[in-house]
């Protein structure tokens, strides 16, 4: 990821301002969809912060996401804790799984590290799922508050801006150079005295922080929650699409890749409710081929294309 | 030259693959300001060694010293920072950066830990001294071979490090290239810079080295001046075979 500039900075915050107001001028429907997209925004743009720079595919969101909704769940309905000391205690867990695994992880690169990912998700839902069956007697947990859909929106916009605020400071930072190091070559990347572990497991922590609060905050929507919802391995998956139709060599790239992406989703959901998988894998099938460094990724290579003709 | 204090003190280093031996109880010291080739045959050993030096590999047995700190028992980021700089005998670059950043690489986290303007700075400096600060901002696909060497050098140099290891630099260059690759060692020489370098080309290693340490089959075979080495029974016999020594 290039390091972002002031100017940057500013559109974002234009951004977010403007971002803001959409619950004055929409609701139903296209509130909704703005949940949805702002979501996706927060948890595309974290997995931009460790995996732009690095190329790690980590497939641990679901996992993460999961870990805040079902903390939210069972606080609330099995302990009758409040939802705002769940929703802060949520990001802390995640964070701590994260550093786990990144620890766990350190070792791995290339397609064993998103194998492990992937299977990490799956065995955390099968082991949630295991002990809420076994142990703690329901199958689903009510999350009741009075938040409606645009405080969860606006909570979400908050923490979008806040990950996106973290990447931009990352992006100029050292430890930001040295991912882009690590991503190019570990072994350069340690002989110039990197520490590369430290950095990797700093910034996948932070990956884990904020899908787990992402996913404390979106909990409410739901209402009512099984383990095998919250822990969707589709998540996962959707969040890299997303990242990589955008681009994940620049902090905005994932945004560009959400918002028409949410759309054409959500219009599929609804009208081929059945093959909404097969949609998934094409889409996978055709950023690779056609996108591969993504929507912004191509914009800048035809930029530098045209510069260079001139 | 040679009497000035050992800088880089290797004592003892075997290092066991299994139960391959590639290096067995190696020593040697480099002086400060000393230029040192290791030699030896395709397979004697030298890369690992200087594998072993960098801190790529640990090795099984002995201990690495630089300045009377062992070093052997760090790893290879912490081998960088006490101030051990190499290249490697592939290039190794990152494509995804400029060629400033590829040096800059070496500034910001090596030896010394520059960051913002003074990086930059070392970095363009290390260019211009490499001959390439009007490539700077260029894209690293766009670089000849000996151009990937040369950033590769600038910036190992970034990095300000004590030891410089260069594992066959020359390799791969054509006459040419070779050149202005030996001028380049030479003026590094001059500055009175402390080196280890593998190498093959022997032109090289007559003119540059002010001492020889000569591999075969991971022990070390003979030590001396090149003139001293390349004359050594047992070197031309390692090198050619029996017939010939």
């Amino acid at each position: 990821m290039k390091p972002a500039g002031w100017g940057e900075l500013g559109w974002a915050a234009v951004l977010v301002v403007l971002a803001a107001f959409l619950p004055l001028v929409a609701n139903g429907y296209w509130l909704s969809i703005g949940v949805t997209a702002m979501m996706y925004i927060a948890l595309s743009t974290s997995w931009v912060l460790f995996s732009g720079p690095t190329h790690y595919i980590s497939l641990a969101t679901g996992a993460f996401f999961g870990v805040g909704g079902y903390l939210v769940g069972s606080g609330m309905s099995d302990y009758s804790q409040s939802f705002w000391l769940m929703a802060a205690i949520s990001p802390i867990v995640g964070a701590i799984l994260a550093a786990l695994i990144g620890f766990a992880t350190l070792r791995l690169s290339g397609v064993y590290f998103v194998i492990f990912t992937l299977g990490l998700a799956e065995m955390i839902r099968n082991v949630v799922s295991w002990v809420q069956n076994n142990f703690l007697g329901s199958r689903g947990l009510y999350v009741l508050t009075d938040l409606r859909d645009q405080h969860i929106y606006w909570m979400l916009l908050v923490v979008a801006a806040a990950v996106y605020l973290l990447g931009w400071f990352v992006s100029r930072s050292r430890i930001g150079f040295a991912l882009r190091i690590i991503g190019g070559d570990e072994t350069v990347a340690r002989h110039v005295g990197i520490n590369t572990a430290t950095a990797k497991v700093i910034l996948f922590t932070s990956t884990g922080f904020f899908a787990a609060l992402v996913g404390a905050i979106i909990a409410p929507r739901w209402s009512y929650i099984e383990p095998n919802q919250v822990f969707s391995p589709q998540l996962s998956f959707l969040v890299v699409i997303m990242a990589l139709l955008g681009g994940s060599g620049r902090l905005w790239g994932p945004l560009v890749g959400v918002i028409p992406f949410t759309i054409i989703w959500e219009w599929v959901g609804i009208q081929f409710p059945n093959q909404s998988i097969l949609f998934i894998g094409l889409c996978f099938l055709l950023i690779v081929y056609f996108l591969p460094q993504g929507v912004v990724g191509r914009l800048e290579e035809l930029r530098a294309r045209m510069r260079r003709a001139s | 030259m040679r009497q000035s204090g050992s800088v880089l003190s290797v004592k003892g280093v075997t290092k066991r693959f299994g139960g391959l031996v590639a290096v067995s109880n190696m020593s040697f010291d480099v002086a400060e300001h000393e230029m040192v080739g290791v030699i030896g045959p395709n397979g004697s050993g030298k890369t690992t060694m200087m594998n072993m030096i960098s801190g790529a590999f640990k090795p099984t047995e002995g201990r690495i010293a630089l300045k009377g700190r062992v070093i052997s028992d760090l790893p290879a980021q912490k081998i960088a920072r006490e101030g051990v700089g190499r290249t490697f005998q592939l290039v190794r670059l990152l494509p995804g950066l400029s060629v400033l950043e590829n040096v800059k690489a070496g500034a910001v986290f090596g030896h010394r830990q520059r960051w913002g303007r003074e990086a930059d700075d070392i970095a363009h400096d290390m260019l211009e001294r490499v001959g390439l600060d009007a490539m700077s901002y260029a894209p690293i696909s766009s670089l000849t071979y000996i151009d990937q060497k040369r950033v590769e050098l600038a910036r190992t140099l970034a990095g300000e490090p004590e030891v410089l290891l260069l594992d066959e630099w020359l390799a791969g260059l054509n006459p040419t290239e070779l050149e202005t690759g030996v001028e380049l060692i030479h003026a590094l020489r001059d500055e009175g810079r402390t080196v280890v370098m593998v190498e093959h080309v022997m032109d090289a290693i007559r003119s540059l080295c002010d001492r020889c340490v000569v591999m075969s089959s991971g022990a070390k075979i003979a030590e001396g001046t090149p003139d001293e080495v390349l004359s050594d029974r047992e070197v031309i016999r390692a090198y050619l075979g029996d017939d010939d020594a």
